[in-house]
């Protein structure tokens, strides 16, 4: 109490003055002309409260048709609403002060808190800001200023994260650093998690990360998603490699979105009135702005656990985190919000009080059931979620599903990587295919198959969407879309849905017998990339695709390198495989090398396809780094090999083999050995074997040549130059050259007699 | 009462964020918490121990289901409303006494008796049974049974016998009086007991530890510090191993503490106890808990530490106050013996994020961490407990257990929700 009326003073002194002067420069000077009242500022520092901004609503689309019902901020996470678990991690870091913005869906979000006790924390006061009009995060902190509620540094996390960190050492060393540096705004939470290096995202499914950090001052230099780039390159300014003199980066930090403010961020939205997005505006803002010099730095979380739902699949894995108590103590059994008690079982099975269970039905591990749940007779559940109240047939299987409450699933159903919303029914025997969502009271007719990664909703999908990410939520408070959906959503919230004429949709519905609903055809754009975001994991066809465009992309890099690197361009990933490289070349050649032989000795024994082939020993040339001149070199030896084994007793035959062996691979080489260099490395190699290993050939040596050519292995251009270059040298090693003089000679003349 | 209702909400917020650490903060919390409570009860004139009882037990509930690993609150929730009892009885037994009624020659329907009557004479009815219960040894007075709470019904319906009444009631109020401040007077002891007992049983040091000796414990136990630096003052010098506790590694602020205390302190590994054992006279360890049968709830990796004990006859010594004495038994459906805590203390999520990676396979995890707080440790393998009573057998635990607790209480959840 004593507390509230301090800060009450506090509030009323300040606050004409900061409105008198909209710079925040001056509202700042206001500020430490208030503090010197007080003896000393470090007191007033630590007197002063940790406020915090949450900000109820994602301003993105990713989890509709859900958020069309029921905002983000409220869906269930393991059973518990996703803002408990931020207010309740906010509440046991210290923060005494929320500010909880909510937009989309403001009146659910403040019924939710009225009735969840939120208030009556003692040392923690809940106040809401409400907007109708805010479509960015941007526009919430700029409603935010003009509020003037923020008195100093401030937390800025919005609903949807899950954490159990201590603040108080971020919030202690981004205090530290303001007192030597004012112009040290911003403070962002990161913490390590290695990307996928196939698919290019994060466990989280976002983009895949790159961020310059300075590792002594700890100063964020470079912010960029891989979503943005698409060919894996990243520029660096020059200028910050000149100005820093060490620099690291890094593509395995997750950005927690949990940033430690201070005041100067809500005054910068409002000087920048075109800043909407956290990320891409602000922080790269900051970032490429040096006229002001705002700075902001990094505070790497370790041991514990911090994460954003941003989209279905970072729902699926953060259930899993907290199914497997990484976020403790907010895990299922502890109570920490509002929900009941729920036990730990073996393998992480926790069980709520009052679930009806049939002895003959299986939950496997890592499940959460909720209170009051039935289960029928053999029905298997695994590594899922189950919500209050819900009612499972027989002979029911789920696996990593998501259900939520009042769910009915009748007999012999099966849910694989789906979440079911509140109310959904699921006739006998249908059947939901993985990455499926079911907004809330859809029905699900007998036997129907729900197409994988399909999103089942009351209603009609928005039919003119905004493109744009930044204006989602704009259609709830400006009405964009039309208002018939907004007005069947308020009679859906009063639990109604007899309407007549929705009745005779569903008769004919898409959902198979007796089912209501209408199923969303893929958004524009992404519906390649559904898989990307799905509850359901990547199925392994995708991964092979990724894994196969991942090899082209790189041969481009690789062709194009020369052009790439002095423009200072990096590609990730590759800088290891270039500093491995200068070491032992050597042994990776000879490596390389066998590798090859072996390669194309089983395709030659097994028939593989020569476009196969091709496949396997561009694959094989990039994972050693080989130019393709290496891997001609590599190929003929074996190929030469190979006639020279099969039988044959005169130089008429062994050179028969030879164009039986060379008619047969050739496609390899015209494909390999493209550049004319490559070509001349192949003759060389092909010589340095006439007079070492295969001596056999020596004699045949220029009719070879002349198959080769024939063949289009080698061009006219190389054999021409490989000649030239052989001029010089002495009389050994022009031995072979001397025997196709002839061939040369005539296409020196066919050369001619052309011009 | 807004201030206390405030107080608990405080007391179960910290319960609920596992806030406060080890079982002595929260018992001696738990202790001040049902004072104020008790304080703070506005007493009927009738029934008085019975009011007291129920709001200790609505509120004894909320805390237990606040944090159901930690056993402490429990039990000094149950010791609390032993000591009501207690002093009800000590009074019940002063009034019979100075009213100089006789007993009701008929010992066994009283009971019954006492339900289905409509009878002033009912209350003494009630006063002898608990004079009567009074004589026999307190640790066996289950028959206490709650006869006040029947009496009282009855009694406030009732339209005759008025002046009687009265006249008892003006009574009771001064009865009333006396007995919350009794009582209040003995939670306050019971306070003094909790902070004072590792005193207590750091007194008994000399006896068990002896020259030249060779000690090893596990963790860090508060009570085991005192307890050594107690013989370390007496002159005794002895050697202490301190295998380190993984995950938690509280053996390396332990042994930080005995060192600086000037004790010579070697440091182990928790997979170095069996080797080093032999050299080892006594295993000294604390608890977190100890049960009615005299097994242990110790943190994580004792019962291997006693197990390399009982297999080279080295003596294991479990130190615990008397706030860990517990009531129930391990088998109970109402003991949570475990707690698991978050995998990040094993191992870094950032090196293990790939095996994390949930979108990859067939999206069920491969990698699995447990991280479980406490051991239970059977009483088979324990040689001796010491309390601030003194020393004990594991076999003898139940009997101690029964001279704190009342057999009412042992369940004080499952009681209330019955009644609801």
């Amino acid at each position: 109490m004593k507390f509230r009326s301090l800060r009450q003073i506090g509030f009323t002194d300040y606050a004409p003055i900061s409105s008198f002067f909209p710079s925040s420069a001056v509202a700042m000077g206001a500020q430490k002309k208030g503090s010197s009242r007080v003896t000393e500022d470090a007191e007033e520092l630590a007197r002063n409260p940790l406020q915090a901004i949450l900000l109820a609503d994602s301003f993105t689309t990713k989890f509709r048709p859900i958020t069309l019902e029921r905002p983000k901020v409220l869906l269930p996470l393991v059973n518990v609403p996703m803002i408990d678990y931020t207010l309740a991690w906010l509440e046991s870091a210290g923060v005494e002060e929320v500010f909880i913005f909510c937009c989309a869906h403001s009146r659910q979000v403040m019924d939710y808190l009225e009735s969840s006790g939120w208030h009556k924390q003692p040392n923690f006061t809940v106040a809401m800001i409400e907007s109708n009009n805010s479509i960015s995060a941007g526009d919430a902190l700029r409603l935010i200023y003009e509020r003037n509620v923020i008195h100093g540094d401030f937390v800025l996390v919005s609903g949807d994260t899950v954490s159990n960190m201590s603040l108080t050492h971020a919030v202690k060393e981004h205090k530290e650093r303001r007192k030597k540096d004012n112009n040290a705004v911003m403070t962002m939470v990161i913490k390590k998690s290695k990307p996928s290096p196939v698919i290019h995202q994060s466990r989280l499914g976002t983009d895949e990360l790159f961020m310059a950090i300075d590792p002594d001052t700890k100063q964020l230099l470079c912010y960029e998603e891989r979503g943005e780039h698409p060919r894996g390159a990243i520029s660096l300014e020059n200028s910050l490699l000149a100005d820093n003199p060490s620099i690291s980066l890094h593509n395995d930090k997750q950005d927690c979105y949990i940033d430690i403010c201070s005041q100067e961020v809500l005054s910068l939205f409002t000087d920048n009135f075109d800043y909407q997005h956290l990320r891409r505006h602000f922080v790269k803002g900051l970032l490429v702005d040096d006229i002001m010099g705002y700075k902001i730095f990094t505070h790497e979380i370790h041991s514990s656990y911090a994460a954003r739902i941003d989209n279905y699949r970072s729902y699926d894995t953060i259930s899993k985190d907290i199914i497997q108590r990484w976020t403790y103590p907010f895990v299922p059994d502890v109570r920490f919000s509002a929900n009941c008690t729920t036990k730990l079982e073996r393998e992480g099975m926790y069980k709520a009080p009052e679930i009806q269970q049939s002895r003959s039905a299986h939950i496997g591990p890592f499940t959460v059931i909720g209170k009051g749940t039935r289960i029928g007779d053999d029905s298997r559940i695994t590594h899922s979620v189950i919500g209050e109240g819900c009612t499972i047939g027989s002979n029911v299987s789920i696996v990593g599903s998501y259900i939520w409450n009042n769910v009915t699933i009748e007999d012999g159903c099966e849910l694989r990587h789906a979440i079911v919303c509140d109310g959904v029914i699921i006739k006998a025997a249908a059947t939901l295919e993985p990455g499926v969502v079911l907004s809330f009271k859809v029905v699900i007719g007998r036997e129907f198959v729900v197409p994988a990664y399909s999103k089942v909703s009351l209603f009609q999908q928005p039919t003119a969407q905004d493109s744009d990410e930044e204006l989602e939520y704009a259609d709830s408070s400006s009405g964009a879309i039309d208002p018939s959906i907004a007005d069947a959503g308020n009679k859906l919230n009063g639990d109604i849905v007899s309407e007549s004429s929705q009745i005779q949709d569903w008769s004919t519905s898409q959902l198979g017998p007796g089912g209501a609903g209408f199923i969303w055809s893929a958004c524009d754009g992404g519906c390649e990339e559904e898989w990307r975001h799905s509850v359901a994991p990547i199925p392994t066809d995708q991964l092979a695709k990724a894994l196969l465009a991942i090899e082209e992309d790189s041969e481009i890099v690789k062709v194009s390198d020369s052009a790439l690197t002095p423009s200072g361009e990096l590609e990730p990933g590759s800088d290891d495989d270039d500093s491995d490289n200068m070491d032992d070349s050597n042994v990776d050649t000879v490596d390389f090398e066998k590798e090859a032989e072996a390669t194309f000795l089983r395709a030659a024994q097994d028939n593989i396809a020569v476009d196969d082939l091709i496949l396997e020993m561009n694959s094989l040339r990039l994972s050693y780094n080989k130019s393709a001149g290496d891997c001609t070199g590599a190929l003929f030896y074996p190929m030469m090999k190979l006639a020279l084994e099969s039988p044959h007793n005169t130089a008429v035959e062994l050179q028969k083999n030879v164009a039986s062996v060379v008619s047969k691979w050739h496609k390899l080489f015209e494909v390999l050995a493209k550049e004319v260099d490559d070509q001349i490395e192949l003759i060389m190699k092909f010589e340095e074997m006439c007079l070492e290993s295969t001596k056999e050939f020596a004699p045949i040596f220029s009719q070879i040549l002349y198959l080769l050519y024939e063949r289009e292995i080698i061009g006219e251009e190389a054999i021409l130059r490989w000649d030239d270059e052989r001029k010089d040298a002495d009389e050994s090693d022009r031995v072979f050259v001397k025997q196709s003089e002839k061939f040369i000679q005539w296409l020196r003349e066919a050369d001619e007699e052309e011009d | 009462m807004p201030d206390v209702q405030a107080l608990v909400n405080d007391f179960l917020n910290k319960l609920k964020k596992r806030k406060i650490e080890g079982s002595q903060a929260t018992a001696k919390q738990t202790a001040e918490l049902l004072r104020s409570v008790i304080s703070q009860q506005r007493v009927p004139y009738t029934n008085q121990a019975g009011a007291l009882i129920d709001s200790v037990r609505a509120i004894g509930e909320q805390l237990i289901a606040a944090n159901p690993i930690e056993l402490a609150v429990g039990n000094i929730v149950r010791r609390v409303l032993h000591i009501i009892r207690e002093e009800d009885l000590s009074l019940t037994t002063a009034a019979v006494t100075e009213l100089n009624l006789s007993t009701i020659s008929d010992d066994d329907d009283d009971d019954g008796g006492g339900n289905q009557d409509d009878h002033p004479v009912l209350s003494a009815a009630a006063v002898a049974a608990a004079a009567r219960s009074s004589l026999r040894p307190p640790s066996l007075q289950m028959l206490l049974e709650g006869a006040p709470e029947f009496v009282a019904v009855p009694r406030s319906s009732s339209s005759g016998g008025d002046s009687e009444g009265k006249s008892k009631s003006m009574d009771r109020n001064s009865r009333t009086r006396k007995l919350k401040h009794d009582v209040i007077e003995a939670v306050n002891e019971l306070i003094q007991d909790i902070t004072t007992c590792h005193e207590l049983i750091a007194e008994q040091a000399v006896e068990h530890i002896h020259q030249n000796e060779v000690i090893l414990t596990l963790g860090s136990s508060k009570t085991v510090l005192e307890f050594l630096c107690a013989a370390k003052e007496k002159k005794r010098s002895f050697r202490v191993f301190v295998a380190e506790g993984a995950p938690r590694y509280q053996g390396h602020l332990l042994a930080k503490e005995l060192a600086a205390r000037g004790l010579q302190t070697t440091v182990i590994t928790d997979s170095a106890v069996f080797a080093m054992i032999s050299r080892v006279n006594m295993v000294i360890v604390g608890s977190h808990a100890v049960m009615a049968n005299g097994g242990v709830i110790a943190p994580v990796g004792m019962n291997m530490v006693a197990l390399a004990a009982q297999k080279h006859a080295v003596p294991f010594v479990v130190l615990a106050g008397i706030h860990k004495l517990c009531p129930l038994y391990p088998h109970n459906p109402e003991v949570l013996l475990n707690e698991l805590r978050s995998p990040s203390e094993l191992l870094d999520f950032g090196e293990f994020s790939d095996c994390l990676d949930f979108g990859s396979g067939d999206g069920s995890p491969l990698l699995h961490v447990v991280n479980p707080t406490f051991d239970y440790v059977p009483p088979k393998v324990v040689s001796l407990f010491i309390t601030d009573t003194g020393g004990h057998n594991p076999s003898y635990m139940y009997r101690l257990i029964a001279d704190y607790y009342s057999a009412d209480d042992l369940v004080v959840q499952r009681r209330h929700s019955a009644v609801n």
